[in-house]
């Protein structure tokens, strides 16, 4: 089993603020997931152009970038929500609830964040990673993401109730309901044979 | 009230109600996390920018028809697989994941196919994982999560066969 590295021993004193800048991940501006993305991108909108000419790429600009601008206040919601949460959160707390020796419990709190959270990709990521940062497990946060996606009501509600129906939307969230733990603890199961010695810097 | 408008209502409420647990551990703690959350932001948003802006063209040459071909005709295990590898090549937002989805069950697709297909694409779709999952999260635990989540639109496709459509 890892043991969970002590990243503040000193506050027994729960309300004890933790939240020291040095601890929040660091950023590469530009990964390869990015350059893949914009080659992706790039072939499509030849290809596009090819078929439809300059009138088939506007459109599809235009309609993009009034999506983004609509997605763009509800990314920043987000992105405060993650750090609000990285902030108030006591690591030592977190560690010990959604932490690798968590058990089940962890994964069920996984599960339960993620079925209540709010908005959509542009909140659960940033509060994942957040989660990570103050103490979660791969595991639970694996189970608090798949919960997200899986049984969260907020894509359910906007998009799979109107499209698919009723119906179909209960069956498919009822037949999903063990899903989020069960990935939590396979991701448990996999990650302490990957790396018995903990993680990886 | 719109499903979306009530769901920005919750999700600003939440900022202010977490905002105000950060107040009240004082004023720095708010401004190191309204900064932290502001310099999140900036670094994404150019990533963002490009996967919503390009997702459109990537979503215009792999064709909703190529992806409802993939869904449509197999049935039984077969049918589970190829509605998996269509989940994770869907291009786009919900409302055409959905839509093939909800097009497929009209045009006779299984009920387990198509819940084994909305399962896969809302588990690793690859434009969400990469536009989405990777900006925010380390990549390492994308590519984990991703890996590990591969069973589940077939466990689901299983029980889904289990206790049959109501």
């Amino acid at each position: 089993m890892k043991e969970l590295p002590l990243n503040d021993p000193a506050p027994a004193d729960e309300d004890a603020d933790d939240g020291e800048p040095g601890t929040r991940r660091k950023r590469k501006p530009i990964g390869w997931s990015m350059i893949f993305i914009g080659v992706l991108v790039a072939v499509s909108a030849t290809l596009v152009y090819r078929r439809d000419g300059i009138d088939g790429v506007l459109e599809i600009l235009t309609h993009d970038l009034w999506l983004f601008g609509g997605i763009l206040p509800r990314v920043l919601a987000g992105c405060l929500l993650g750090a609000f949460i990285a902030e108030i959160l006591p690591h030592e707390k977190v560690s010990r609830s959604l932490g690798p020796a968590s058990g089940l419990k962890g994964l069920l709190i996984g599960t339960a964040f993620g079925a209540i959270l709010p908005g959509g990709p542009f909140t659960a990521y940033p509060v994942a990673s957040a989660l990570l940062t103050v103490g979660a497990d791969f595991g639970a946060t694996i189970a608090m993401v798949v919960s997200w996606t899986l049984i969260g009501y907020g894509r359910a509600v906007a998009w799979e109730l109107p499209i698919m129906g009723v119906d179909f939307t209960m069956w498919r969230i009822v037949i999903s309901l063990p899903l989020p733990v069960l990935a939590g603890a396979l991701g448990r199961f996999v990650y302490v044979r990957m790396y018995p010695k903990g993680a990886p810097p | 009230m719109s499903a979306a408008l009530l769901i920005d209502i919750i999700l600003w409420g939440s900022v202010a109600a977490v905002g105000f647990l950060a107040l009240q551990r004082g004023r720095p703690v708010l401004i190191a996390s309204l900064r932290d959350g502001t310099i999140d932001f900036i670094a994404v948003v150019p990533r963002i920018a490009l996967g919503v802006v390009g997702s459109g063209y990537i979503a215009a040459v792999i064709p909703q028809e190529i992806i409802t071909g993939w869904l449509g005709p197999h049935s039984g295990w077969f049918g589970v697989l190829t509605a998996v590898i269509a989940g994770a090549a869907t291009p786009g937002g919900p409302v055409i994941g959905f839509s093939i989805g909800a097009v497929a069950l009209k045009a006779g697709g299984g009920a387990p196919q198509v819940i084994a297909y909305v399962v896969a694409w809302a588990l690793f779709a690859f434009q969400r994982l990469l536009l989405w999952e990777i900006p925010f999260m380390p990549a390492r635990f994308v590519w984990f999560r991703a890996a590990v989540s591969l069973p589940f639109p077939f466990l689901a496709a299983a029980i889904a066969m289990a206790i049959g459509k109501p």
